[in-house]
């Protein structure tokens, strides 16, 4: 034995200064376990859970082709949400959220650049023009085009899609008249991309067999109206509760009330930089909780309220109340 | 200076769970009379909705992020995956309410409730990173939602919402890793403070004792 072993005193141990009753650990942790198994079999076969397909441009092509070309114009003219957005994606300021100087979205910069009107339209559609002649006689008028006339083109386009009519097919059908340039090809196109599945892997740049886990690109090009007009049809809008429930009538992250409300309370329901002030609110309540123990009159709220006596409220009868 | 001389990281390790730590505080046969109450039970049941998580999300991990949406079984292990997790969350809040009513901080107790503060946020962005590994619309308009948020705060190059390979990479190890490293410190500072007493016990309590039922070694007579 070392020199320096000796018989150690354990430290006093708080619970035993009071009377004791059996008790078995190891058998409430597997009564819990066992009985909390029941319930969540019975859950799981009882309610299932939700397992909505995601959107896909072929489906906004075939369901609402119009909503795909306007989607494509706006990607194509910079005037999309994504464009317009801001940091990370580009040096824009649609979306920038700062209150006052304190900007830490501009801070961080561009991290994932996107060009929406290569990355979502021109690049995809480069890809079949070897295939399609018209297609790349279209393209080369649009890129060769000086601002000002794609401009033209554009707002035409846009004045007359209202009232586009698409065949049984999907193609979209314009009046001869409107001077729209290469565009109704480009769009057309565009929707026959879009109808075979293969939008998003071009837009990707999925080149190959092995897999692709970080769609960011394609993820962030329907996240607008497309998305938006979907989500609204499953009642999952902010007003409707949605980016705390799963679509059906499922729970979501329901413990995130908190974060959830605040988006829809003054003064975050009306400010341009709502996330910003919604987050550094969670962050600081978040650690005046975590400090409670140290801060006096927080500290004593369960003591004023006295639900405690409810809790206790046996061993006090047996044992009398002291300074409460 | 002898080798036997010099500080042992063993022994002073050993000797600081013999201390504070004792096999019968660690795996107690017995407790303080006041903890008879449901109330007490909101923890273990928010540890055992863990291990059902766990359970549910090792069989879907290893049959791959696809299979629950083309196998029925699939399916049902993605519900009891599902259910777990609600189930985890209502006990914990639960658990979190009544340690606040019962201001379980007391008695040198902070660092129980700080480790559970953690456990609750650690818990929040285990169950986000989960509902953005779905790979259904339910994950789309989470991320494309969420990212919002994450871009004004300018950590998006850094915790990408919309980039599945990381989520699904964080939900599956890194982030349980850190729930259950967190949930064994919070359950031994537990064992090692002791079940709070009932506010105004705090004194002494020679007092209270009265004979009946089981008295711990130190405290007989």
């Amino acid at each position: 034995m070392s020199p320096r072993d000796e018989i150690l005193q354990t430290r006093s141990y708080p619970n035993d200064r009071f009377p004791q009753i059996p008790y078995d650990l190891i058998r409430e942790i597997t009564l819990a376990i066992l009985g909390m198994g029941v319930l969540v079999i019975v859950l799981a076969f009882g309610l299932s859970s939700p397992d909505v397909p995601a959107l896909t441009a072929k489906q906004v092509a075939q369901q609402d082709p119009e909503l795909l070309v306007q989607t494509e114009l706006n990607a194509l003219t910079y005037q999309s949400a994504i464009a317009q957005y801001g940091p990370p994606y580009n040096n824009q300021s649609g979306s920038l959220q700062a209150l006052g100087s304190f900007s830490p979205q501009k801070w961080a910069g561009i991290q994932f650049p996107i060009d929406t009107a290569n990355d979502y339209v021109l690049h995809p559609l480069s890809l079949f023009e070897s295939m399609n002649p018209a297609l790349k006689s279209a393209l080369n008028q649009w890129e060769h085009a000086s601002s000002h006339q794609q401009q033209v083109w554009a707002t035409n386009l846009q004045k007359v899609l209202p009232h586009a009519q698409f065949s049984s097919s999907g193609w979209m059908i314009l009046p001869p008249s409107v001077n729209i340039g290469p565009l109704g090809t480009i769009s057309n196109a565009y929707l026959e991309l879009a109808r075979t599945g293969l939008l998003e892997a071009a837009i990707d740049k999925v080149d190959g067999p092995t897999a692709v886990t970080n769609r960011t690109t394609s993820l962030l090009f329907l996240e607008n109206q497309a998305d938006t007009d979907y989500a609204s049809q499953l009642n999952m809008l902010g007003n409707e509760w949605g980016v705390i429930k799963e679509t059906g009538n499922y729970p979501g992250a329901v413990w995130l009330w908190f974060y959830s409300l605040l988006y829809q309370i003054p003064p975050y329901n009306t400010s341009s930089a709502a996330d910003l002030m919604v987050i550094l609110t969670v962050i600081v309540v978040t650690l005046i909780l975590i400090c409670l123990p140290f801060i006096p009159g927080l500290r004593d709220i369960p003591r004023w309220v006295g639900l405690y006596k409810v809790i206790w409220r046996r061993y006090y009868k047996k044992y009398g109340l002291k300074n409460g | 200076m002898r080798k036997s001389e010099r500080s042992n990281w063993t022994r002073g390790l050993r000797r600081w769970i013999e201390h504070n730590l004792p096999m019968n505080h660690l795996f107690p046969d017995t407790m303080p009379v006041y903890v008879d109450s449901y109330v007490y039970l909101f923890g273990v049941l928010t540890i055992a909705a863990f291990v059902w998580i766990i359970i549910s999300g090792v069989v879907l991990t290893i049959f791959g992020p696809q299979w629950w949406h083309v196998s029925p079984v699939g399916h049902f292990f993605n519900s009891l995956h599902f259910w777990s997790v609600q189930s985890f969350f209502f006990f914990m809040i639960l658990h979190l309410w009544a340690q606040f009513w019962m201001a379980a901080w007391r008695g040198g107790r902070h660092w129980t409730w700080i480790t559970g503060w953690l456990l609750f946020l650690v818990s929040i962005v285990t169950a986000f990173t989960g509902y953005l590994s779905q790979n259904n619309f339910d994950s789309q308009w989470i991320g494309v939602q969420g990212k919002d948020a994450m871009n004004s705060v300018g950590i998006s190059g850094f915790f990408n919402l919309l980039n599945f390979g990381q989520m699904y990479s964080l939900h599956i190890i890194v982030l349980p890793l850190c729930v259950t490293f967190l949930i064994a410190v919070h359950v031994l500072l537990v064992r090692i403070h002791g079940v709070v007493e009932p506010i105004g016990a705090e004194q002494s309590v020679s007092d209270v004792q009265d004979g009946s039922g089981i008295q711990s070694p130190e405290t007989k007579q």
